[in-house]
């Protein structure tokens, strides 16, 4: 099976505070750690071990600049076969829908099986997988935490509400998005890194792509951040401080009246 | 301005919360311009739903198919192009069927598209403003939309509180417009999540553990908090997705949906889905070292703190007492 995986680099919140910088357009970048989204580990681990089972070749590809190959790199080592960066000037400023039609674009220089996205990424919007689909004329299914390998029709099962899982059969070629839980992805340890640091990603542009450069990026986006801002927080938690005795002891005082010790 | 529709999510003759969620968001949008349920099922629960719909919206538009007895997304997608007016303002909830659909309805009806508002912000001409969080919302966005060819909206399920406004109208059979609903992608089965050993949706005290445990091992110090307070142990999704503890255990959307009387948040950022499984308005007490985690924005008390030095001083102070 040939599988296309598409991921992101992120800033990692696990590392970092997020801050909004003093102009309000963004969020404060310079000291931020990055890393690959949490969810397309999942997805990269998922595309090996299909491949493991039935064959095939999983390539890992992103949309981003040239830092955005270190998270290729990293899917490589945890064994992915092939890395592809989709980068060009064109491309920035894309919204959901521009990212789409870029990968899109990328899918069908190709000849693939299955295309996986993580489930969702920094901004939460979980958009990419299905345009894609949308625009590939794929059947798509989103939130998937089960996969049965197969030819032709394969079952899949999605998250969804209250712990249940829902059972679908599916077409190939698809678009899956993948959602966290699926698999546990394997460790990338810094021999791994090292073993794919020469291996060369080949770069396509916006003509490489046979890319209208005013269908991708700013110009095309309709739908655009403005600005960053704090919401109004409200009266929020009241906070406790003093020392750890003295929160404690508040504390215990709040749990017995509130029914909280037995 | 352009047709605003709503699309009403429904189970076993029950609407869902986000049904009249969406009456409310859609009006935000314009208060004046009317709302139209769209309600796709089968028989008599979509009769029901219709009705209850024909209560509250400026109007119905029902379509009945067997192929559309349970909402698989690319089915419902097909019916929806067939039937909607190309630059329709089309409102879902940003919840897992609507995450399913919405992405690749905006391409079908060629509309932009987007996820999880959280507020809006004014209309101007055919640009709408809206409020988006980013990064688990650590912050917020103002997102500017352009609807000149339409638009769909995810909208995130318990922000717009149902207020008993109404309209009221009628509802039109839209059956016959659905056009060809074969799919590539077929729905076989819903498998219900296992039960666990113990049932956290019926616990009066909770001691929920995020990733500030950091730790398998660490587990043990809230399982000892829990036992020194008479609570049970429950957890927010990457302890489950870590294969920590059951899945039974989890508080979420995606997990259960409790209602104790106390909930102790450690080392719980606070996510919207996380906050979604959390119902009956309990006492919330957060622990975090993260002090702009957003759990502290509807926690009733915070302490900035890491959990796994303040958890065993609780405990020993409890046992102490």
């Amino acid at each position: 099976m040939e599988i296309l995986v598409c991921v992101k680099r992120v800033p990692d919140t696990s590392e970092n505070e997020i801050e909004i910088n003093s102009d309000g357009n963004d969020i404060e970048r310079d000291d931020l750690v990055y890393s690959v989204n949490e969810w397309d580990n999942y997805a990269v681990e998922e595309a090996i071990q299909i491949v493991d089972k039935v064959g095939g070749s999983v390539t890992v590809v992103t949309v981003g600049d040239d830092e955005s190959e270190e998270v290729l790199r990293r899917e490589m080592a945890m064994g992915a076969n092939n890395g592809l960066l989709l980068t060009d000037d064109a491309f920035e400023g894309s919204d959901g829908k521009g990212i789409a039609t870029i990968l899109k674009a990328a899918v069908e220089k190709g000849k693939y099986d299955l295309i996986m996205t993580g489930a969702q990424a920094d901004e939460g919007a979980a958009q990419v997988g299905g345009m894609l689909a949308a625009m590939l004329d794929y059947p798509y299914a989103s939130l998937v935490n089960m996969i049965e390998p197969a030819e032709g029709k394969m079952k899949v099962g999605r998250e969804i509400e209250g712990g249940n899982q829902e059972i679908n059969e599916i077409e190939l070629p698809c678009v899956l998005s993948i959602q966290t839980g699926i698999n546990e992805p394997r460790y990338v340890g810094i021999r791994g890194i090292r073993k794919v640091a020469s291996v060369e990603i080949p770069e396509l542009s916006a003509s490489d792509l046979g890319l209208d450069a005013g269908a991708v990026g700013e110009g095309a986006a309709k739908v655009k951040r403005v600005d960053y801002f704090v919401p109004d927080m409200g009266d929020g938690a009241e906070m406790l401080e003093g020392s750890t005795e003295e929160i404690i002891a508040k504390l215990i005082d709040y749990l017995k009246a509130k029914g909280g010790l037995k | 301005m352009a047709d605003v529709f709503a699309y009403i999510k429904h189970a076993d003759g029950v609407a869902d919360d986000s049904a009249l969620e969406l009456f409310v968001a859609a009006k935000k949008i314009a208060p004046d311009a009317p709302v139209t349920a769209v309600v796709t099922g089968t028989g008599a629960d979509l009769d029901k739903i219709c009705g209850e719909m024909a209560g509250v919206y400026n109007a119905v538009w029902k379509i009945d198919n067997a192929a559309l007895a349970y909402p698989n997304a690319e089915v419902v997608r097909k019916a929806l192009v067939n039937i909607l007016p190309a630059d329709s303002i089309v409102l879902l909830p940003h919840d897992t069927f609507g995450m399913d659909l919405g992405p690749g309805l905006s391409i079908k009806m060629d509309s932009a598209f987007v996820a999880d508002i959280v507020g809006f912000d004014g209309m101007d001409g055919a640009t709408l403003k809206v409020v988006r969080q980013e990064f688990s919302g650590q912050v917020s966005t103002h997102v500017s939309c352009d609807t000149a060819t339409g638009a769909v909206l995810n909208i995130r399920p318990g922000i717009f509180q149902y207020d008993d406004s109404k309209a009221g109208g009628d509802v039109t059979d839209k059956s016959g417009d659905a056009g060809d609903l074969s799919a590539k992608r077929t729905f076989v089965e819903v498998v219900a999540a296992e039960a666990g050993d113990v049932d956290i949706t019926k616990s009066e005290v909770l001691v929920s553990v995020g990733r500030g445990i950091e730790d398998e091992d660490n587990l043990e110090i809230a399982f000892d908090l829990a036992e020194a307070m008479g609570a049970d142990v429950a957890c927010s999704r990457p302890i489950v997705d870590a294969k920590w503890l059951e899945k039974s255990r989890q508080v979420g959307t995606s997990g259960q949906t409790v209602k104790p009387k106390v909930y102790l948040a450690m080392g719980i950022s606070g996510s919207f889905q996380h906050l979604g499984g959390i119902k009956g308005n309990p006492f919330i007490v957060a622990v975090n070292k993260n002090a702009k985690a957003p759990i502290f924005q509807v926690a009733d008390v915070g302490i900035e703190a890491d959990i796994l030095e303040f958890i065993p001083e609780l405990t020993e102070a409890i046992e102490n007492l």
